[in-house]
């Protein structure tokens, strides 16, 4: 093991150590030092492909990849003197530059780091070799290497660094947040990683990084997930998301919302701004959170979500099943079924769970809750929440003037509502 | 209209608390000594120069306030990010040290105020210590803003003193705009002081994170900087009635110089138990407020410029560097206080010099930082308002070397 580390470390070189490094020509020529690399991540993902080298004034040299012989802690060699001024592109991503310092995601430790160095390994390519970058250091030992960076001669710096815990992340767990669309896609950064964390991790993680690269991250993620991360960022912030995106991006990702939350999202924009979103809507979901926006925010109408299902109150378990068989996005959250009259009018509600011990033909009044319980949609937040307590229900049905259901507030609805008190 | 006007008022007091706060706690346990000393030995002279700082005050919050707002970074972030770690690493090393010796500062004033009340230091230091510390760890940022908002009331306490000294108001509103100048060493040392103590490092960072982490943003900025500048005005105007409650009682009866705030206070009792209450209430409201805010702000700006977690919204397991911090800048910056002989006049003096040695960097680092067109936008300084920017920052940067050269002297 101890051999085997001892091996890995040879072929290391950190960018505290490649940047100063001499470079010199095919005949041992000194030329200059490194003072950057950039990788092209459409062409390798890893592969340092250029090495830009100053010599001491201001000019600047780009050197390919393929014309590096050898790399070592003693200098960089080159394997023709073929020297091209450097040009900028933003089709490279600038170690230094652009990650050195900078915060970029931990996809699996789920949150912003600082990057205080690289680690980068040497790989033989035929008989030459290039680097390719390993980790992101964002411990302690790499801030210790970035201070006695051309104080102490990196072999010191080696040997004083070994007591300070390691602490980075593989290469392939980064991800760069960049705000600008075009140079996004030149560098080729997905955010397709971000989509696996939970979209609660990802609220933190919004939380955490500065309004343009908040607005970035938001953009590129699925729509179903950005709107579930939306919805668990704190309002303030979400109101600002909203106003900066694109009205019909806003309006693509409030429709993968719930549409309580979506109506309150938009409730905390100004009017006319909520009014352009909306209209960038689909008819339906439009209407449905339209429908929602009218009532007010302190009271049970603009608690409820619209999201129930409720059959006719003599239908039988049968009727019931199929009924969910139509509506499988909702089955994650549901856990009553509400009978209605002919009239619309609220009869009955029955817990799901019935349904399994029941036979196909059992009627649906049979099996529901002994007492009724619901509250009109002027209903203040207040009595709402004393009533999910008293009884300690999970579903609360709300109903206008002429006992009609139009919605239900679900208990974490209101765990949101007392913890935003 | 009404409702235009309405909407406003909302979005004020939505921003309102950064620029209150940081322009307020400016008048710390040292602010208000130098200004108590100012009117005791001078009288109306010194207040002229209020303008000037409130001026200078100004300036240079707005730019913190503004690269908040726009770039949603705080300073030593932004420090951080374009001049890399070891640049951040020796600021965040120096202004540690300065800091803590601030916090010293403070705590002696939590001491020599409620010992005017007859409270053992051996008591209060050690309660106030406590009750900073629960404060931010208990707390949430919203409920200790709160906390801070309704400190800032109480220095409301010294205009009612300077009030009740019945001072001579012709003489005070005439020096107010009539700059005195005198070539004497002690008068220009009192000067350099008043000016020097008016903007300190802390206090850019400590804005600039607020504003940050209120979600103030560049659409919201107009508000927030009304707010800044009132603030600064408020912060004058307490400053004030601080030189005239001493400058009426003090000076008026014999100028003298006094060694200490407690000092002052006690001067003003023949005007009235109120008088002399007031005074010392506001003096210990003063340096607990600054007490709490100094450690918060200092393990804030520490761990956002080097990567460690911070806030105190988070946990102390998700964030340990932070709350240590925290904890030590208080222990060690109140614990002092009650070692028996503990320097504590050469080491108010060491925090000034070391104050003032930090500020031209930082000043420097804010104005090639704001000028920036790719972290700013359209937001950069114009360039009427970065030739004030600059001949403010210029005049501060000598003035402070120069109160540091006189504190070291």
């Amino acid at each position: 093991m101890a051999a085997a580390i001892a091996i890995n470390l040879e072929r290391i070189l950190y960018l505290t150590e490649l940047t100063g490094l001499k470079v010199y020509s095919p005949d041992g020529e000194r030329i200059g030092r490194v003072v950057e690399a950039a990788v092209a991540p459409t062409e390798h993902p890893r592969r340092v492909a250029r090495y830009l080298v100053g010599d001491g004034g201001r000019t600047r040299f780009a050197i390919r990849h393929d014309q590096v012989q050898s790399i070592s802690l003693d200098g960089l060699v080159l394997a023709d003197a073929l020297l091209t001024p450097y040009r900028r592109d933003e089709a490279f991503l600038l170690l230094c530059k652009d990650l050195l310092d900078q915060q970029i995601i931990d996809v699996n430790g789920r949150k912003v780091v600082r990057v205080n160095d690289m680690t980068l390994t040497i790989e033989a390519a035929g008989d030459r070799q290039e680097l390719w970058v390993l980790e992101v250091d964002v411990g302690v030992r790499g801030a210790f290497r970035r201070l006695l960076e051309g104080v102490a001669p990196p072999p010191v710096i080696r040997r004083l660094q070994e007591p300070i815990k390691p602490s980075s992340i593989g290469w392939e767990y980064c991800n760069i947040i960049e705000p600008d669309p075009q140079r996004r896609l030149k560098l080729n950064i997905s955010h397709q990683m971000l989509n696996q964390i939970h979209p609660a991790d990802l609220a933190d993680i919004v939380e955490d990084l500065p309004p343009a690269e908040r607005e970035a991250l938001i953009e590129s993620l699925d729509e179903d997930v950005a709107a579930d991360t939306l919805t668990e960022v704190e309002p303030k912030i979400q109101t600002s998301i909203l106003e900066a995106l694109d009205s019909d991006k806003a309006a693509d990702i409030l429709e993968e919302m719930d549409p309580d939350h979506a109506a309150d999202a938009l409730g905390e924009l100004e009017e006319e701004a909520s009014r352009e979103i909306l209209s960038d809507m689909e008819l339906t979901e439009a209407a449905e959170i339209g429908g929602l926006l009218e009532y007010k925010e302190d009271t049970a109408g603009g608690m409820m979500n619209t999201q129930f299902v409720a059959l006719h109150q003599k239908a039988v378990v049968r009727d019931a099943i199929e009924a969910l068989r139509g509506n499988e996005d909702l089955l994650e959250s549901l856990n009553t079924l509400f009978l209605v009259d002919s009239d619309e009018r609220l009869a009955a509600a029955v817990p799901l769970a019935r349904l399994f011990v029941a036979g196909d033909s059992a009627p649906l009044v049979g099996l529901s809750f002994k007492s009724l319980l619901k509250v009109p949609v002027d209903a203040s937040r207040k009595e709402v929440i004393e009533f999910f307590d008293k009884y300690n229900i999970l579903t609360l049905p709300v109903i206008d003037e002429g006992e009609k259901l139009q919605g239900v507030i679900t208990a974490d609805d209101v765990i949101s509502v007392l913890r935003r008190a | 209209m009404l409702r235009r006007l309405r909407n406003h008022i909302a979005v004020f007091f939505a921003v309102i608390g950064p620029g209150f706060i940081t322009a307020m706690v400016d008048n710390d346990a040292g602010g208000i000594y130098t200004y108590s000393h100012a009117g005791a030995k001078w009288g109306y002279l010194p207040l002229w120069t209020l303008l000037p700082i409130t001026l200078a005050l100004v300036v240079t919050q707005e730019m913190c306030a503004r690269m908040g707002a726009v770039t949603g970074k705080g300073l030593s972030d932004l420090i951080r990010e374009e001049f890399g770690l070891r640049t951040t690493f020796l600021v965040m090393a120096a202004l540690l040290l300065v800091n803590l010796t601030n916090v010293m500062a403070n705590f002696a004033g939590i001491a020599t105020s409620l010992s005017l009340f007859g409270v053992s230091r051996y008591i209060s230091v050690p309660l106030g210590a406590a009750a900073v510390w629960l404060l931010v760890v208990k707390g949430t940022y919203r409920s200790v803003e709160k906390v801070f908002l309704l400190a800032c009331g109480f220095y409301g306490a010294y205009v009612v003193s300077g009030i009740l000294v019945r001072p001579d108001w012709a003489q005070a509103a005439i020096s107010s705009v009539r700059p005195r100048l005198m070539l004497d060493d002690a008068y220009v040392a009192m000067l350099i002081g008043m000016v020097g103590t008016s903007v300190a490092p802390w206090m850019q960072f400590y804005l600039q994170s607020a504003v940050v982490e209120k979600g103030i943003d560049a659409k919201e900025y107009a508000q927030s900087r009304i707010e800044v500048v009132v603030g600064c005005v408020v912060m004058t105007m307490i400053a004030f009635f601080i030189i005239l409650a001493c400058a009426g009682a003090i000076y008026s009866k014999g100028p003298r110089d006094i060694s200490s705030a407690a000092e002052a206070a006690q001067a003003l009792e023949p005007f009235g138990r109120y008088a002399y209450l007031l005074f010392s209430a506001g003096l210990f409201n003063a340096s607990l407020f600054a007490a709490s805010i100094l450690p918060l702000s200092t393990a804030y700006t520490v761990c956002e410029g080097l990567g460690f977690e911070s806030g105190v919204n988070k946990s102390f397991q998700e964030a340990p560097v932070f709350y240590w911090l925290y904890t030590l800048l208080i222990a060690i910056g109140a614990g002092v206080i009650l070692l028996p002989n503990f320097p504590l006049v050469p080491l108010i003096l060491l925090s000034q010099v070391l104050n003032g040695m930090l500020l031209p960097v930082i000043l420097i680092f804010i104005l090639l930082l704001v000028n920036r067109k790719d972290l700013m936008g359209k937001w950069t300084n114009s360039g009427p308002f970065n030739a004030v920017a600059w001949t403010t920052a210029a005049v501060m940067i000598s003035l402070s070397l120069s109160l540091a050269a006189l504190s070291a002297r």
